[in-house]
């Protein structure tokens, strides 16, 4: 194991995340608010803990697919751990574990929260809060693979573990390229939504916000009540936009490259829009009689569809209320969550795909045994190690998933709150239903249970593997 | 620049590793997966699964933006029916690795017809470089520069030489005659040397000289320099082949041994003026009968790695003669330096360096300078020459005056078809043909060697 490397990058990261902090300081400084001062000594310490770390750069700088895993999910804790920080010194949150609860699960763009009132805090750390998400969203390593030279070939490794989706690849041959036409793409997304928000009349302040959380998925609002209380013209705004960051962002690489026709026979593009487009019409259906006016229900149930499957967690409304059917449908979109390559959560249209189509392919070769078969996905053969990685992939989702909700029924609240917790964790998508619906948070619950969403939160954003391998001891072993 | 490698066979690797560390931007297209997801695993290179010949992937790999396509695929057809495609789907330089020797006589007509920038053959590649050897039998490796007027020779000093304890400065005033030792290397350590630097025997040493100064120099350390008399041959492949038909134009006698009969009687069609012998090359009684211990140079050519250094250990044993080992496929650098196995040659890095001169000769006409790129020793030292075209801050200025940086050395001047082995006061003018030698790689331009 390469330790002197992953301390180096673990070093810049801590670097980059206390030059991160700048922005909300800046902020703090502008408004004349108190945690300025709280902001500039966690920018002290990071500067200085980074600083000492990459001063001295490691003469081997080979990585491995070991180091890479461990790298990222040390660096996702460290990143957490270090953010959690300001959340502390502004006295905004009190608690240690609350501290990185509401950290972790803003790098994991979760957006579940703690808080039961977030319009008391000081701006700047709304901002820091929101900022969290933007950075998480893309991934912290790739922002740091586009601005400093990492060694040569074997940061794929780091990408890899860091991105979501199973078969990571890059756009264009040079890594740091790749990083940098990936921030180009999702900070020109981001800035397109600021202004749009801005044009619609929602207070500066508040678009930068919520483009941040929406262009993470996150979902942290600056709002108790999240969006509802904005014009149904922004929330259309919010609802475009959480689709779009829930695609493939290698469908924008092709749109910039003019390659049309690839977008069009995208099967994972065309199943993503596809699911939602089924989810939304079904719930509006369903909740016609709620809202009475059609078009009001449309516009509820496609921000929420749309919101869910992102893994963004915004609500503009309250869906704990609607009818069962509605409730199932959102939380089955909930897993399916958005695309790989995208900024958002779950398991991925990616991999149900592949995974519907391994199981029609063991269906009909049960029946038709001398039968030869091959799963292909946009009109080429998927290689076996992916889809032996997708299988491992969801029997490690669902041991994860039924541990953890073991461990969280401890403390008792109904089937619902401890199911739809835990898959709110593992997908990233922030408020579940009932105990931890929309309206509710998770500042309720105690310290084991926080602790079990904080590990499933970063084990979901790192899809699970990364996370997972740090416990195994083979890991460990020189 | 954007380049493209078809086939990740040993070249295709050795290629796409050191171009990326040149900072090109390559894409590999191979059809075997696995290689390919190894290759992205520890080059920064993109990694295509596919027919090299399909146009979707050709297009899937971005064709239409690459600067030059490089098929070296195991197959001279599929080489040449990709580089065709390449050229008409984008707008490329193509090189394409043909090895079959029926048609090495017509590679002029199909690299022209075709279009091709470049054909190499890696076997008769390989070849050249060891009949080049055989003729300076005391060097490891010969390398010649601003088109053979430059020689730069690698050797080893041999125990007991007048060499041993020397400092370089010392070299000109007692053996009066003008070389540059350019680059020492002893056990895994590379120096680019300064005057007072301390030759030691065993070393081996890299020298840049005129053909007549070099001759001259190995006269006065008791060095032959007369080209071998004769060859033996061991293993009856195409490099085989095409080396005995060199040395045979060169007049040395040629003796070659393979163990299939076939075989034999091919080489003995091909080759008539050449001894053929057909017979287990691991048999030790065989080898003694054939007159191992005659032959002034032997050379180890079969299939096998392992057989070969066995060979070669074996020829090496006792007597003085010169012993050349190919080495096709293991790596094991630094244990294989250790055997003392005189020189080795690598087929692979060969064709590989081939075409990496041609790639900076490309980047000459798109920014950088680099005429011609030698490597000294793999991957640690080598020389480039450079042309001065235009002013630069390096021209008019004395070298001692220049702020160069630490591991470059100027090595050489050549103006107006005359050499100049630079000292201090000597400086860099416009139209000169400038060496440089160096432990670093990636200088593209004169200007690079001095501290900004």
């Amino acid at each position: 194991m390469n330790y002197k490397m992953i301390r180096y990058i673990i070093g810049w990261l801590i670097v980059f995340e206390s030059v991160f902090m700048l922005f909300p300081a800046l902020v703090a400084l502008v408004c004349g608010e108190n945690s300025f001062f709280s902001f500039l000594i966690s920018i002290g310490l990071g500067l200085l803990g980074g600083g000492l770390l990459v001063v001295k750069k490691p003469k081997r700088t080979t990585m491995y697919a070991r180091e890479g895993f461990v790298t990222v999910s040390v660096s996702w804790l460290v990143l957490s751990v270090f953010g959690a920080i300001p959340f502390l010194l502004t006295g905004s949150i009190p608690s240690v574990i609350d501290a990185l609860f509401e950290s972790v699960s803003g790098f994991t763009t979760t957006g579940a929260t703690i808080l039961s009132d977030v319009e008391c805090l000081e701006k700047s750390v709304l901002l820091w809060r929101s900022f969290t998400h933007w950075i998480g969203g893309m991934g912290v390593l790739v922002f740091i693979m586009a601005v400093i030279p990492l060694s040569g070939g074997s940061n794929i490794h780091l990408m890899r573990a860091e991105s979501t989706g199973p078969s990571v690849s890059k756009l264009v041959p040079k890594m740091k390229q790749t990083a940098l036409l990936l921030y180009g793409m999702y900070i020109t997304l981001t800035v397109i939504e600021m202004v749009l928000l801005i044009l619609w009349k929602m207070p500066v302040f508040d678009a930068v916000n919520t483009a941040f959380s929406t262009a993470g998925t996150g979902g942290f609002g600056i709002k108790n009540d999240s969006i509802t209380s904005y014009s149904p013209g922004i929330q259309n705004i919010v609802t475009i936009f959480m689709i779009l960051f829930g695609v493939n962002f290698s469908v924008y690489y092709m749109i910039i490259c003019k390659k049309f026709w690839d977008v069009f026979k995208s099967t994972e593009l065309k199943a993503y829009l596809g699911i939602l487009f089924a989810a939304i019409l079904a719930i509006t259906f369903n909740i016609k009689d709620m809202y009475g006016e059609f078009f009001v229900a449309l516009r509820h149930a496609a921000f929420q569809v749309a919101s869910i499957m992102s893994s963004t967690g915004f609500s503009t409304a309250d869906y704990n209320v609607w009818h069962g059917f509605s409730k199932t449908v959102l939380v089955t979109v909930m897993m399916i969550g958005a695309c790989a390559g995208s900024t958002g959560g779950g398991i991925k249209v990616f991999r149900i795909t592949v995974l519907l189509k391994t199981l029609k392919k063991e269906l009909e070769t049960s029946v038709h045994s001398r039968s030869v078969k091959k799963i292909k996905i946009d009109g080429r053969i998927l290689n076996h190690e992916v889809v032996r990685a997708v299988n491992v992939f969801m029997v490690a989702y669902i041991v994860l998933f039924f541990c953890s909700m073991l461990i969280i029924s401890m403390e008792n609240y109904d089937f619902t709150t401890n199911f739809t917790a835990i898959a709110a964790m593992i997908n990233n998508t922030g408020p579940g239903l009932e105990a931890v619906g929309p309206t509710q948070n998770f500042g309720k619950f105690n310290i084991l249970t926080k602790c079990v969403c904080i590990l499933d939160m970063l084990a979901g954003r790192l899809e699970l593997f990364p996370v997972l391998i740090l416990f195994t001891p083979s890991t460990w072993k020189k | 620049m954007e380049i493209m490698i078809a086939g990740l066979g040993k070249v295709g690797q050795a290629l796409t590793e050191q171009l990326t560390k040149e900072g090109n931007d390559i894409t590999v297209v191979d059809l075997r997966g696995k290689i390919v997801d190894e290759m992205v695993g520890t080059n920064d290179v993109m990694g295509i699964v596919g027919n090299c010949a399909s146009m979707a992937t050709l297009k899937e790999a971005g064709i239409e933006a690459a600067d030059l396509f490089i098929a070296v695929t195991g197959s001279d057809e599929l080489n040449l029916l990709c580089c065709l495609l390449a050229k008409k789907a984008g707008n490329c330089q193509t090189i394409a690795r043909v090895r079959n020797p029926e048609y090495s006589d017509e590679i002029r007509y199909i690299k022209e017809e075709l279009g091709l920038a470049m054909v190499i053959n890696p076997e008769r590649t390989a070849a050249r470089e060891i009949a080049r050897i055989l003729s300076f039998p005391s060097a490891i490796k010969v390398d010649r520069f601003a088109k053979g007027r430059i020689e730069l020779l690698k050797f080893k000093i041999p125990v007991g030489s007048d060499l041993d304890e020397m400092r370089i400065m010392e070299i000109s005033q007692r053996l009066h005659c003008d070389v540059l030792i350019c680059a020492v290397e002893r056990g895994d350590e590379v120096f680019i040397p300064r005057g007072d630097f301390i030759l030691k025997e065993k070393d081996v040493v890299s020298i840049i000289a005129e053909p007549v100064n070099a001759s001259i120099f190995f006269k006065k350390i008791n060095v032959v320099t007369n080209q071998v008399k004769d060859t033996m041959i061991v293993g009856g492949g195409s490099i085989a082949y095409y080396l005995a038909k060199e040395l045979i134009k060169m007049g040395i006698k040629v003796k070659l041994i393979d163990r299939n009969m076939e075989r034999c009687e091919t080489l003995c069609t091909e080759l008539p003026k050449a001894e053929v012998v057909c017979g287990d090359a691991s048999d030790e009684g065989m080898l003694m009968e054939e007159g191992i211990h005659r032959a002034s140079s032997f050379v180890a050519l079969t299939n096998l790695d392992e057989e070969n250094i066995l060979l070669s250990m074996m020829a090496r044993k006792g007597k003085n003669a010169k012993v050349i080992t190919k080495i096709n496929r293991i790596g094991f650098h630094d244990v294989i330096n250790e055997l003392d196995l005189d020189t080795i040659i690598y087929p692979k890095n060969i064709t590989a360096e081939y075409i990496i001169r041609f790639v900076r000769g490309m980047k000459n006409s798109m920014g950088s300078n680099v005429e011609t790129l030698y490597r000294i020793i793999e991957n640690k030292a080598e020389a480039l020459e450079f042309i001065i075209r235009k002013h630069s801050e390096v021209v008019g200025v004395s070298l001692e005056k220049l702020k160069i940086k630490e591991n470059i050395q100027v090595a050489c001047i050549y103006r107006n078809g005359k050499v100049i082995i630079p000292r201090g006061s000597d400086e860099i003018k416009l139209g000169d043909s400038v060496i440089i030698v160096t432990t670093r790689t990636g200088l593209n331009s004169i200007d690079d060697i001095v501290r900004k």
